[in-house]
């Protein structure tokens, strides 16, 4: 947790000498509190205050990555316990349990659906981000296997390891050494020969715990052991216990500096039911997770669980919100249809893809709106008759087209004579209401 | 070292509310925690799934939603008892949709004999909604709220426009009535504020914050009851502490993911999974956030929420 002044103060050499450039150690504390300056500016401060400032400096959930290349994952570094204080910053990742008693054919399949996964949605890419091959057989041969099959077959995909024997650890790990994975498992009896494979091959250790005391008492333990990068487990499984558990780590974590438990968490949803074991998942989005399994990724159940972490891990001040200009769809010709729409990420998305629907080569203005949508921007005085009519000749679009028809939201019909009266020579259409009907105006026409 | 768990004490607690008569009667809200907080408080009464029917058939309703109800949705009463009998609903939210003047435009006195039709069927609570026009659901919820005195009932819902009336008719019915704003903390605030001045129980009211479908501004209204919840637990801020309501079913069913075939966009996987997936998300997402009520259609939808409130509980 953040120091004060007074307490970093404290740690210094108490001389004022100003080699710093501060004029007194005070003045110093104060720069250093506020992070204005960095301790490395002072030639004497000892090597313990140096740790002692380090540790409080650092972030209250470690930052972790998981994977290496274009997919990995970065995790920690919350700061918040609620989005609307602050933007929730790295989103949970999504892992699919591949174990080790399935035959070659049925892990390959899984592979191939966890490279097809990735959708686009509101314009970004999204997936399930990871694979964990678990020892469910109990054999170090029957993992390493797996493993290899997961290795060759989704190779840019961050993998978990997950089993308590310490040899079928290093086998499999070692297939990854150079690509930042997890290996989970550690827990009491295991955990200096697990800390030890983690090491040797560059892994992050995740932590098997029964309980949020036997899980503090872990960490601290491997963290003995030379182990820096850690995710939690602590041994929840039903929601009930996984909101109590993902909370009270959060909040020890933010609000006491409780360094223990200062790392992104691991949640294992997998349930018989998989529309069950989505839902679990929405707790975890919602709560806290840093890593949730699942056993199994239908399509559906990824569009619906990619949606619900976008929409949390939106940020609370900031709409989505897509670039101010025209927008080609298809490929329009002079006398192709020019509809106009807000900036809102959500709005253009929709609006566009039903003009891509529609298979008729359009143009789309959007207006920037502060991403806001239709109504509520019209509602906040930002998509006015004038405001419309100013953008729609500054972006010189008179020039490529050969009519001077410009289609509007049908919500907003009553905009319609003002934009005409400001854009004299035009003429305003009303479009429909509801994006979905576009195609069907279109075909009308 | 052990772990010193951090807990919060609360100095507010969200009010209990009991709607229905004899032994069907049902309570939810009562908890002085967050949702499903049960570690640092108590929180004595489940989140409530009510079902949604309503008085005219649900044409314009998605595929999916309809098929379950095809045998018995025709007619409200057959449609509420199979919900009390097959799907054994705690509650049922009978949606007047039928009275919007767009619609079929029906008459108060139809609404009022639906509303009896419905009473005299089934024993569960009923909640009685209007169509959303703010000057028609004046006459219509007037009308029924008499039509049912003394049964309990939830009416709703009363808006910034049209509550005086709405609150009055409820009050002197002896219902709970639902206060719905548009998506922002000041004017749910306010809202409360204005009814609880008529002389209306402040316990008696439910807020509707406004419900919006997973991927279509769930993030507002998931934060929206979040800071409700907040500024009735930590600041005790007795205008807030009504339970809240989820009117999932509606929003949900609306949208593209709900219908889109899976011919026409492969990558989004089996329409009827996907919908039903849709509706139980945003359900359960609100629920972290604070819903007490929810108002659901899809059976397997709210048969599954109903599991995983099994697992919080
Ligand atoms: C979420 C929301 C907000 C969010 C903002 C979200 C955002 N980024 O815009 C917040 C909470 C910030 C907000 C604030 C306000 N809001 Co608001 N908000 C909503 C809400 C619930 C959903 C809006 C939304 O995201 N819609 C989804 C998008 C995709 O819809 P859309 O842009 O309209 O696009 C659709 C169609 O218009 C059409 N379409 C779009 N473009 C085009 C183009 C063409 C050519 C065609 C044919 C069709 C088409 O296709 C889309 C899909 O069908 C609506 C109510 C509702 N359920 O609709 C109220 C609503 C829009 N808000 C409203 C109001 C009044 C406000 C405030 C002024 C309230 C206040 N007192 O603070 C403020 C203003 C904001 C400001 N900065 O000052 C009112 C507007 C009333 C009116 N009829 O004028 C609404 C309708 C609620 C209501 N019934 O009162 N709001
Ligand atoms: S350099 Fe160090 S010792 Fe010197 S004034 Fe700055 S803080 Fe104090």
């Amino acid at each position: 947790m953040a120091l004060s002044g007074v307490e970093i103060f404290k740690l210094l050499p108490k001389t004022n000498c100003k080699k710093c450039g501060a004029p007194t150690c005070l003045a110093f504390a104060m720069k250093l509190a506020q992070r204005q300056a960095s301790i490395d500016s002072c030639p004497d401060v000892s090597e313990e205050a140096k740790k002692i400032l380090g540790e409080a400096a650092a972030p209250p959930i470690r930052p972790i990555t998981f994977g290496a290349g274009d997919k990995a994952v970065k995790m920690g570094e919350e700061t918040v316990l609620f989005r609307h204080d602050k933007k929730f910053v790295r989103p949970c990742a999504f892992a699919v349990e591949i174990k080790d008693t399935l035959s070659e054919a049925d892990v390959a399949k899984i592979c191939q659906q966890v490279i097809d996964s990735e959708i686009d949605r509101v314009g970004q890419k999204l997936r399930v981000d990871a694979i964990m091959v678990s020892n469910a057989s109990g054999d170090a041969g029957k993992l390493e296997s797996a493993a290899k099959i997961v290795a060759a077959k989704a190779v840019a995909v961050p993998v978990i390891i997950s089993t308590t024997d310490p040899k079928a650890a290093e086998a499999a790990v070692k297939l990854f050494a150079d690509k930042r994975p997890i290996l989970y498992g550690a827990n009491a009896t295991n955990a200096e020969a697990m800390a030890a494979v983690a090491k040797t091959n560059k892994a992050t250790l995740g932590i098997a715990a029964n309980g949020l005391d036997e899980l503090s008492v872990l960490t601290e333990k491997i963290k003995g052991f030379g182990v820096e990068d850690m995710v939690l487990d602590s041994g929840a499984r039903k929601a009930k216990d996984i909101i109590e558990h993902n909370t009270l780590i959060r909040r020890a974590a933010i609000k006491k500096g409780n360094k223990a438990v200062g790392y992104p968490v691991i949640n294992f949803m997998q349930r018989e039911d998989t529309l069950l074991e989505g839902l679990a998942a929405s707790v975890g989005i919602a709560k806290y997770a840093s890593i949730i399994v699942m056993s199994s990724i239908e399509k559906w159940k990824n569009l619906a669980l990619f949606t619900l972490r976008q929409n949390i891990y939106t940020d609370p001040q900031v709409p989505m919100q897509v670039e101010q200009k025209i927008y080609a769809i298809g490929e329009p010709k002079a006398e192709s249809p020019l509809f106009i729409t807000t900036n809102f990420s959500l709005t253009y998305f929709i609006v566009s893809g039903e003009i891509e629907n529609s298979k008729v080569a359009s143009r789309l203005a959007v207006m920037d709106c502060e991403g806001l949508s239709v109504l509520t921007a019209w509602a906040a005085g930002k998509f006015t008759a004038s405001k419309i009519a100013q953008f729609i000749q500054e972006s010189g679009i008179e020039k490529d087209i050969a009519h001077k028809e410009l289609i509007i939201p049908g919500y907003v019909a009553i905009l319609s004579g003002a934009i005409e009266e400001k854009l004299p020579g035009w003429k305003i259409t009303v479009g429909p209401r509801e994006a979905n009907t576009i195609p069907a105006f279109l075909k009308t026409r | 070292m052990a772990f010193t768990a951090p807990k919060e004490t609360y100095t507010g607690k969200v009010y209990a509310v009991t709607i229905g008569t004899g032994d069907k009667a049902v309570t939810f809200g009562g908890e002085n925690v967050l949702p499903f907080h049960s570690f640092e408080g108590v929180t004595p009464n489940r989140p409530v799934i009510a079902v949604e029917i309503q008085d005219v058939p649900p044409a314009d309703w998605a595929d999916t939603v309809k098929k379950p109800y095809e045998a018995v949705s025709g007619d409200p009463v057959t449609w509420a008892k199979f919900c009390q009998d097959e799907l054994k609903a705690r509650a049922i939210a009978l949606r007047l949709i039928g009275t919007h003047p767009d619609r079929e435009n029906r008459s108060p006195a139809d609404a009022v004999k639906t509303v009896k039709d419905v009473l005299a069927a089934v024993q569960v609570p009923l909640i009685i909604l209007g169509s959303n026009h703010a000057e028609k659901d004046t006459a219509v919820l007037v009308a029924v709220a008499e039509a049912a005195k003394d049964k309990n009932c939830i009416i709703g819902k009363a808006q910034e426009a049209n509550y005086k009336t709405i609150a009055a008719a409820a009050m002197a019915n002896n219902h709970k009535l639902i206060a719905m704003s548009e998506l922002d903390i000041n004017l749910s605030k306010q809202l409360n504020i204005l009814i609880t001045q008529m002389g209306f129980d402040k316990e008696k009211v439910i807020t509707d914050p406004m419900c919006s479908a997973l991927g279509y501004g769930i993030e507002y209204t998931y934060s929206v009851m979040e800071r409700i919840r907040l500024a009735a637990l930590t600041q005790n801020d007795v205008t807030m502490q009504q339970p809240l309501l989820g009117d999932v079913g509606m929003y949900v069913w609306k949208i593209k993911e709900a219908s889109a075939s899976e011919e026409d966009l492969p990558q989004w996987g089996a329409l009827e999974e996907r919908s039903i997936a849709w509706e139980a998300e945003t359900a359960a997402a609100l629920m972290i956030a604070g819903a007490e009520l929810l108002i659901m259609r899809h059976p397997r939808a709210i048969k599954e929420v109903d599991n995983l409130i099994d697992e919080l509980v």
